[in-house]
């Protein structure tokens, strides 16, 4: 093998453009990287940072309606800007290798898994039809797959997907290359499911000896990855840096503004007296959709100006509670209190009074705002349906919310949806419930589309208006760090089922219920040694889906 | 009839090097394989057929550069808005648009662009063009250029009124059904499914054996078995939409489902359904066209393109292209139309992303 | 295969529910006629006595749910009852019309399956180029003109300016293949270039959506040449969309060959359902009607069954 730090692949000067609206358009504006055998190194960036597209042409290789304007990619000595075909398709899977962010809709669904894990050996001519296999067997081993020996020979569907990012991890290991590009391989799956991936990846890309590229949104993921970072901002580097230096020191103020995040949190509030009555009741609730029971005996309160953060993963029946609060699925069995007076169970049966008193702002702020309509007519629609409120009593009261929300009335009343930022229009979503004088509002993953500085800004909005309205919250969040910040109460949903649920301050202190402390312990923390430390702590085996089995 | 064909292969293989040494490939691909298309139907039907080849490319070129024209008129006349939107249009789209335009303009004008009445008499049956009659008499000595431009006006006329009226009964059933769900939603699936079973020309004679055969009932007939087409996309398009979550905020805060419908789902389905209306409007065209042709559609005097292609069709065993004529003038409309929807779907889908 | 067979087992149930749905829709409208049957076929001037007679004759005094079970029972033993015109049976005339109608719309679909699936995928993969421009302009024109402005282009260009093929597709039962292929070819090509088109782009959309699919990405990433990622990886997944679009476009092909019939006096199916809506023949009406529906219903089940069978995730259940 050659020199052990000598370099693998140099970028340099890459710029790459994008075609739409009939014309060229430049989306990575130059870009460097180096990047030595055996090291790792993470490139994070908000969406449309271009980071894919690097990772791409890392292989040569660009998508439809994208090409190399500029620069050279320079693998092993080799320029893949001007490399042949043949050369270029030479190196792909056998010297670099992909791992897609879906890795459901990156295996063809029309073959098994071990065929396609053999197809690339087989094509470069790396090994026999049977020592791929069974070299594949043992990397599946290696990655704690269940049933080795038997799991490659399903078709994908047949596998759940945390299995199947692993798998193409191992298939990406098939002609051991000396560089994978890892595209938001975790992104997809559940924190216990991504848990055991990240472990699998870095104990494969350690024993081989692999260097690779890890792209990725995701800080807490990267840090554990990563030799080196570099961020990136719409198609432009912001800055590079060793990840320990990176976390510890920054240097840009883009940098610092997303590792600063989470500066704001509130003191949980007192409980309420004991015989207050509770704003909302959840009673006993189960509901189904059709002969899927999804909710079973769920049973919590909510108190005026108190915060109720319910998490959970995926599937956990966390917006299905909600939906049964509103109305939207009626609960098959249990029911839903409203300051101690029992509502229907269909919002189709509620006054408008009950209909007003509870609100909700959703997770996309995109598909939460008819794109047709402007600011001041969605504002204003609850104003005058509820309200009554026509003419220039309307603009007022507009203008009003407008200005609670810290947006200027004069500026956004007629702008539409679609020329708003993500953060603005989430404040828009907030002025539409509060039009409705609510006493509650139903705050679905609200900031988890958002980068994390305008997420900040919306949770400190909530929490202001929540003082000055004495307000209610429903919190449903997956993000533990929103949980810390916000939340009174937190309520641990898990298979429809409440497992836990407790004021903030208990809940985050040992000991927990068995659920609750995998899922605190599988988020991932901005400490470098977090992983490592875990895993010492813990063994691989009680991680993630391993740990699930185990109990079960 | 030899210098022609001599003139003809060296001016296409003189034009062919020309591309080829500018490097022009896809004016080289086009000329190349003109020119093996003619050598091979020239050996075949001999001369003639290279007559037809020329007389073809150069319509394409007049098409080409009337097109071009238009557009590059249009850019200069329209505010910058619409200027802009031009700009983006293909010659095809461009085509398209001017080709819709003339035909409205005869459909209006009518009375003042033919020179002769609708059912009016005027020379011998099946007279040769003159003077007089552009394109000659039909079967009982009409002028057949004045029944074009009449035709345009009514065989047009009904197709956009039926169209129009299939449009309004499918958008509103399938916005009905998209927003409200559950049982009206199932129910009038099925309707539509069993509808759509029966294929739609073979419907519309068993219905018109049966109520007979009048405008208003050919309207009637034609818009009820092309309403479910317009249902099944307007449900399809509403029921992405009414999954959206200003959708369920509208009905969480107490919505009438008819504000629902017309205030929050209508607006943002608005595009794909005016694609979908020149489509359908092809299809509506050309199904009353063809009842028309069979003799079951708009009945005589009243002119109309597909009944004049069957009453003249006997001429066609002579030889003679009259027939073809309002034939053409349909299967022209339709491509116009064709043309310019495939350019409205490229621009929204085009904004989608 | 558990997971196939009750999935395709409801779909054929579906289609047989359909098709009754159907016929009762078919027998129904009849019934619908102002007057009857036999005021109709013996006009406003027959006396009442006549009529009553002849509705005696023909059986029109049961109740009509009565009749629809003998004439749906008739129909699936292959009897259509007796036409008003000539008071020959239906099913005599219509069994060597729709052998004839088959016999065309098969020349079609022999003519248009391989060559539309051939254009379709060469239009996908050069997809934007010259090929892709020039097929695509002239599929819309096909598509937009009517059969008979194509067939009848065809009769000026190949039977009467150059005498190649006949004009009028004239075919006797003891006409043998080979001269029964001959002189259906031109209204055989009409129907090929409508529904050539239509298949085309329906392969074309398919096949582009499959290769922007990410398994494809990922086949090219592991370095998989490009005839293999099409063999391999896109073909097998192509399979149900092209079943799918080859299935719709022979429904469409069966009912498309009235027109044609009628241009090229062709002695089919189509021929005789326009004639007898002429003369207001309904039970040969009914019975075309019934016969067309059923090969449509046929034809989409085809395609749905087909979808079924093509789908990996269904072919090999969790």
């Amino acid at each position: 093998m050659a020199d052990e730090k000598s370099v693998l692949l140099e970028i340099k000067n890459l710029k790459i453009e994008g075609y739409s609206d009939e014309q060229w358009i430049e989306i990575v504006h130059g870009i460097d990287l180096t990047l030595h055998r055996g090291e790792v190194m993470g490139l994070i960036g908000e969406s449309g940072a271009g980071k894919s597209t690097i990772g791409l042409a890392a292989m040569g290789f660009t998508r439809d309606g994208c090409r190399i304007s500029d620069g050279t990619v320079l693998f092993d000595g080799m320029d893949l800007t001007t490399a042949t075909r043949g050369e270029r398709r030479a190196l792909r899977g056998s010297r670099i290798a992909y791992v897609a962010q879906s890795a459901a809709a990156s295996f063809n669904p029309a073959h098994k898994l071990i065929d396609q894990h053999t197809e690339s050996s087989l094509l470069h001519k790396v090994n026999s039809k049977n020592e791929s296999e069974a070299d594949a067997i043992e990397l599946y081993r290696r990655l704690r797959l269940p049933n080795p020996e038997e799991i490659g020979f399903r078709y994908p569907h047949q596998v759940s997907g945390g299995q199947l990012q692993r798998a193409m991890t191992a298939m990406a290991m098939s002609c051991r290359p000396d560089l994978i590009i890892f595209d938001e391989p975790t992104t997809a799956l559940d924190v216990t499911t991504q848990i055991e991936v990240l472990a699998a990846v870095r104990d494969i890309v350690d024993q081989f000896n692999t260097a690779a590229l890890y792209i990725t949104h995701d800080l807490a993921v990267v840090a554990q990855m990563a030799d080196r970072i570099k961020v990136l901002l719409k198609g432009d580097e912001v800055e590079e840096a060793e990840t320990r230096k990176m976390l510890a020191d920054p240097s840009e103020d883009y940098t610092k503004s997303l590792w600063a995040v989470r500066s704001f949190q509130r003191d949980q509030k007192p409980p309420p007296p004991a015989n207050e009555t509770p704003l909302i009741s959840v009673k006993n609730v189960s509901a189904s959709y059709g002969p899927v029971k999804v909710l079973d005996g769920v049973s919590f309160d909510i108190y005026r100006g108190q915060t109720v953060a319910v998490v959970g993963e995926s599937g956990s029946g966390k917006s299905t509670t909600a939906r049964c609060i509103t109305g939207l699925l009626p609960p098959t069995q249990g029911e839903i209190l409203y300051d101690g007076q029992v509502m229907p169970p269909k919002y189709q049966d509620r006054t408008k009074d009950q209909l007003r008193q509870a609100q909700m702002i959703y997770q996309m702020a995109d598909t939460a705002l008819n794109p047709k309509k402007s600011i001041g007519e969605i504002i204003g629609r609850p104003l005058q349906f509820y309200g009554g409120l026509r003419g220039a009593d309307l603009k007022k009261a507009v203008d009003q919310l407008l200005d609670q929300i810290e947006l200027e009335p004069s500026l956004y009343y007629h702008r539409l949806p679609s020329e708003l930022s993500g953060g603005q229009k989430q404040r828009v979503g907030i002025a539409r419930a509060l039009a409705a004088e609510p006493s509650f509002i139903i705050c679905d993953e609200v900031t988890s589309a958002l980068d994390q500085l305008v997420a900040e800004g919306i949770l400190r909005l909530l929490d202001r208006l929540q003082k000055e309205l004495n307000l209610a919250y429903m919190f449903i969040t997956h993000d533990l760090a929103t949980v810390r910040s916000i939340a009174d109460v937190v309520v641990v949903m898990k298979e429809g089922k409440v497992v836990e649920m407790g004021p903030k301050d208990e809940m985050f202190q040992p000991p927990h219920h068995e659920y609750t402390d995998l899922l605190l312990s599988s988020v991932p923390e901005m400490d470098p040694d977090w992983l490592t430390n875990l895993l010492e702590e813990r063994g691989v085996d009680n991680i993630g889906d391993a740990a699930h089995q185990k109990k079960t | 009839m030899l210098t022609f064909v001599i003139i003809y292969y060296v001016f296409l293989i003189v034009v062919c090097c020309a591309a080829a040494y500018y490097k022009h490939r896809t004016a080289l691909l086009l000329l190349f394989t003109l020119l093996c298309v003619s050598l091979i139907s020239g050996l075949l039907g001999g001369a003639s057929v290279l007559v037809n080849i020329t007389i073809c490319v150069a319509l394409l070129a007049a098409a080409a550069g009337l097109s071009y024209s238009f557009r590059e008129a249009m850019i200069q006349i329209l505010p910058p808005e619409a200027a802009k939107l031009m700009r983006t249009a293909p010659l095809t789209a461009a085509f398209g648009l001017l080709v819709i335009i003339a035909y409205i303009i005869a459909a209006v004008f009518a009375p003042v662009i033919a020179p002769f009445g609708e059912a009016e008499v005027v020379g011998s049956s099946f007279a040769p063009p003159d003077d007089v009659m552009l394109l000659g008499g039909d079967q009982l000595g009409r002028d057949l250029f004045s029944r074009l431009i009449y035709g345009a006006r009514n065989t047009v006329g009904i197709a956009v009124m039926t169209t129009a009226i299939a449009f309004v009964v499918g958008t509103l059933g399938g916005l009905v059904a998209a927003s409200m769900g559950g049982w009206v939603d199932q129910v009038l699936g099925r309707i539509v499914d069993t509808l759509m079973a029966i294929p739609q020309l073979i419907f519309a004679l068993l219905l018109l054996t049966i109520v007979g055969t009048s405008v208003l009932n050919l309207t009637l007939v034609i818009a009820l078995l092309y309403s479910p087409l317009i249902f099944r996309l307007a449900r399809a398009v509403a029921g992405n939409i009414v999954v959206m979550d200003y959708i369920e905020a509208a009905r969480l805060r107490g919505e009438s489902t008819w504000y629902l419908i017309t205030k929050e789902v209508l607006p943002n389905i608005t595009a794909p359904l005016a694609a979908e209306f020149g489509l359908r409007f092809c299809f509506v065209f050309l199904a009353i066209s063809a009842l028309s042709f069979l003799g079951l559609g708009i009945q005589p005097p009243t002119a109309d393109w597909g009944s004049m292609v069957r009453e003249n069709a006997t001429l066609i065993s002579f030889g003679e292209v009259t027939p073809l004529i309002p034939a053409a003038a349909i299967a022209l409309l339709t491509v116009a139309v064709n043309f310019v929807v495939d350019w409205m779907l490229h621009i929204s889908s085009g904004l989608k992303e | 295969m558990g997971g196939v067979l009750p999935l395709i087992g409801k779909r054929l149930l579906l289609g047989l529910g359909t098709l009754l749905v159907v016929s009762i829709i078919i027998f129904g409208a009849v019934e619908l006629l102002p007057g009857d049957i036999a005021q109709q076929v013996l006009g406003q001037s027959a006396t009442d006595e006549t009529v009553a007679a002849l509705r005696e004759e023909m059986g029109l005094n049961r109740p009509s749910y009565v009749r629809y079970f003998e004439w749906l029972g008739g129909a699936i033993q292959g009897d259509f009852g007796v036409s008003l015109a000539n008071k020959r049976s239906v099913a005599e005339q219509l069994g060597p019309r729709f052998a004839n109608t088959l016999f065309l719309a098969g020349m079609a679909a022999l003519i248009s399956v391989p060559l539309a699936i051939g254009l379709g995928v060469l239009a996908a993969l050069y997809r934007n180029s010259v090929f892709d421009r020039v097929t695509n302009a002239v599929s819309l024109v096909a598509i937009s003109s009517p059969e008979f402005f194509l067939g009848y282009i065809l009769i000026v260009f190949l039977a009467i300016q150059n005498p190649i093929f006949p004009a009028i597709a004239n075919v006797t039962p003891d006409t043998d293949l080979a001269e029964r292929a001959y002189r259906v070819m031109l209204p055989a090509i009409t129907m090929a270039m409508v529904v050539t088109a239509y298949m085309m782009r329906m392969t074309r959309a398919a096949i582009i959506n499959l290769l922007a699919s990410p398994y494809i990405e990922m086949a090219r990433l592991k370095g998989v040449p490009n005839s293999r990622v099409i063999t391999r990886h896109a073909l097998p997944n192509a399979l149900a969309p092209i079943i799918n679009v080859v299935a719709l476009n022979l429904a469409y092909l069966i009912t498309g060959v009235v027109l044609v019939e009628v241009v090229f006096v062709y002695p089919g199916v189509g021929q005789l359902l326009v004639d007898s809506v002429t003369k207001r023949d309904f039970p040969v009406v009914q019975a075309c009607c019934l016969i067309f529906a059923a090969t449509f219903i046929l034809f989409n089940l085809i395609a749905d069954v087909g979808a079924i069978l093509s789908n990996p995730r269904l072919r090999h259940p969790k």
